[in-house]
């Protein structure tokens, strides 16, 4: 329960960063919050031959409501995600979906940058990213590249971020007019990594018609796949969301998840409730949207 | 092989401490082997029970789940900063005495400060805020009631009296010689 042996360099500079992580070759891994990849160390998963800590380099500890999106640098925390107010205002999904990532005290390390990176099936924020088809920054020995949030996860626990690359940023667009949003999912206690979860994005018309409606599910096979609910919410016109037939909704849902079995749920029971948490992720979303129409946003 | 030492400087509870060590080195034993703060206590060792918690730069973070090598330059405080320099038992300890939050003590430091961050940022927490804040420490002998109870008492006795709750206990004259018994 020790981490085994490795090098250690934490430059305060990118490019220093990035030219290090080149000389050290494959074996070396970037340490961020580390709420991720220490218990790996320690339980000896993982064992890289050096790690580049980018906890003291410059310029990746910023967040920014700018030009149609909120970015969020590699060591931001979540935590400090989740209280930033511009950010509640203008994406409200991020935060509601980091309300389920962990317990506050792993939240005050970990990063949401790290957390998309490290790519878990389970994990909340992946599969946001992929909701609100947000994108990755990352630098390499190459420079700059972009990696589109869809394109990002090629398997569990692998993302596209290539040996010598750092992810720098995260980025997603802000919430467009008449959009509401909702994260909800079931854990057997909160902060633990959740049996299923369905995070949901809507968009009204001004008549209070869907015009767009995606969701996407964690813990149930799909990762950051996205569903395009349009067609289930049809015809619908939004007065009371609670009055709204979701049968449609449900069905889609569970025909989309690919859940597997484990100690906790069967699949079946995975597939049954990804149904029931997507009715009601899609539920509060339509009274979001709503309540922020009547807000005049 | 042997290992590259660090030099690792922080100030615990006040007080500069440093020591050189591997960058394996897990805050938590560096804590407990270095600086000789056994306080600290080691139960899961990958972040789950809790009882490793301590303050960095005055935020609770999992001690076994940080790397000494990465707290360089900063500020921790530990269930050794808590109690007053006279022996006399922080609101947050005291309430833990009061209610029975403790059993064993294993996992009371831990539960302890992260107790203190929580208080520090929610000073009046209902009910309901107190057990989602101590959902992510496990106690395996007392239960939970008791601790609830404990930081239901010392939120109001910390909000009464205005104190940091991460601070080092200032006792009230005529409180000193209420410690530990």
């Amino acid at each position: 329960m020790k981490p085994p042996p490795f090098a250690y360099h934490a430059p305060t500079d990118l490019d220093e960063a990035v030219a290090l992580l080149g000389a050290l070759g494959d074996g070396a891994k970037v340490l961020a919050g580390g709420q991720s990849l220490v218990p790996l160390l320690n339980m000896r998963l993982v064992a890289p031959s050096a790690l580049v800590d980018i906890g003291r380099v410059d310029g990746l500890d910023t967040v920014a409501v700018e030009s149609g999106s909120v970015r969020f640098g590699a060591r931001v925390t979540h935590e400090r995600l989740r209280r930033d107010g511009a950010v509640a205002a203008a994406q409200p999904l991020l935060g509601r979906a980091l309300d389920h990532v962990a317990h506050a005290v792993i939240r005050n390390r970990g990063t949401s940058v790290g957390s998309i990176v490290h790519a878990d099936p389970a994990a909340e924020l992946p599969a946001v990213l992929a909701l609100l088809d947000g994108a990755l920054e990352v630098v390499g020995p190459s420079g700059p590249r972009r990696v589109g949030a869809r394109e990002l996860v090629l398997g569990p626990l692998e993302s596209d971020v290539r040996a010598g690359e750092i992810a720098v940023a995260a980025r997603v667009p802000v919430a467009p007019p008449r959009t509401g949003s909702a994260f909800v999912e079931l854990a057997r206690r909160h902060g633990d990594y959740a049996i299923a979860g369905v995070g949901v994005v809507v968009t009204l018309d001004a008549d209070r018609r869907p015009v767009s409606a995606r969701a996407a599910c964690i813990g149930v096979g799909t990762a950051t796949e996205v569903l395009d609910l349009a067609p289930a919410l049809d015809g619908v016109t939004v007065q009371d969301p609670d009055a709204v037939g979701l049968g449609a909704v449900v069905e889609a849902v569970r025909d989309f998840v690919r859940p597997d079995a484990d100690v906790h749920a069967s699949a079946e029971y995975r597939r049954h409730l990804a149904g029931v948490l997507a009715g009601r992720a899609v539920r509060a979303a339509l009274a979001d949207a709503i309540a922020r129409m009547e807000e005049g946003r | 092989m042997s290992e590259v030492l660090h030099e690792v400087r922080v100030v615990v509870n006040g007080v500069p401490a440093s020591a050189r060590v591997e960058a394996r080195r897990l805050l938590s034993d560096f804590l407990r082997h270095d600086l000789g703060l056994t306080g600290t206590h080691v139960g899961c060792e990958h972040g789950v029970c809790g009882a490793c918690t301590v303050l960095l730069d005055g935020a609770p973070v999992r001690a076994c789940l940080t790397l000494a090598v990465a707290v360089d330059g900063h500020e921790l405080t530990t269930i050794e900063g808590l109690a007053a320099s006279d022996g006399t038992l922080h609101p947050i300890q005291r309430a833990f005495q009061d209610h029975h939050g403790l059993q064993c003590g294993f996992c009371t430091p831990g539960f302890v400060l992260t107790a203190a961050g929580f208080l520090a940022d929610e000073p009046s927490p209902d009910t309901e805020a107190i057990r989602e804040a101590m959902s992510g420490n496990l106690c395996r002998c007392t239960g939970y009631a008791g601790i609830l109870a404990a930081v239901a008492q010392a939120s109001e006795e910390l909000a009464a009296s205005g104190a940091d709750p991460r601070a080092r206990h200032r006792p009230e004259r005529g409180e000193a010689g209420e410690g530990p018994r």
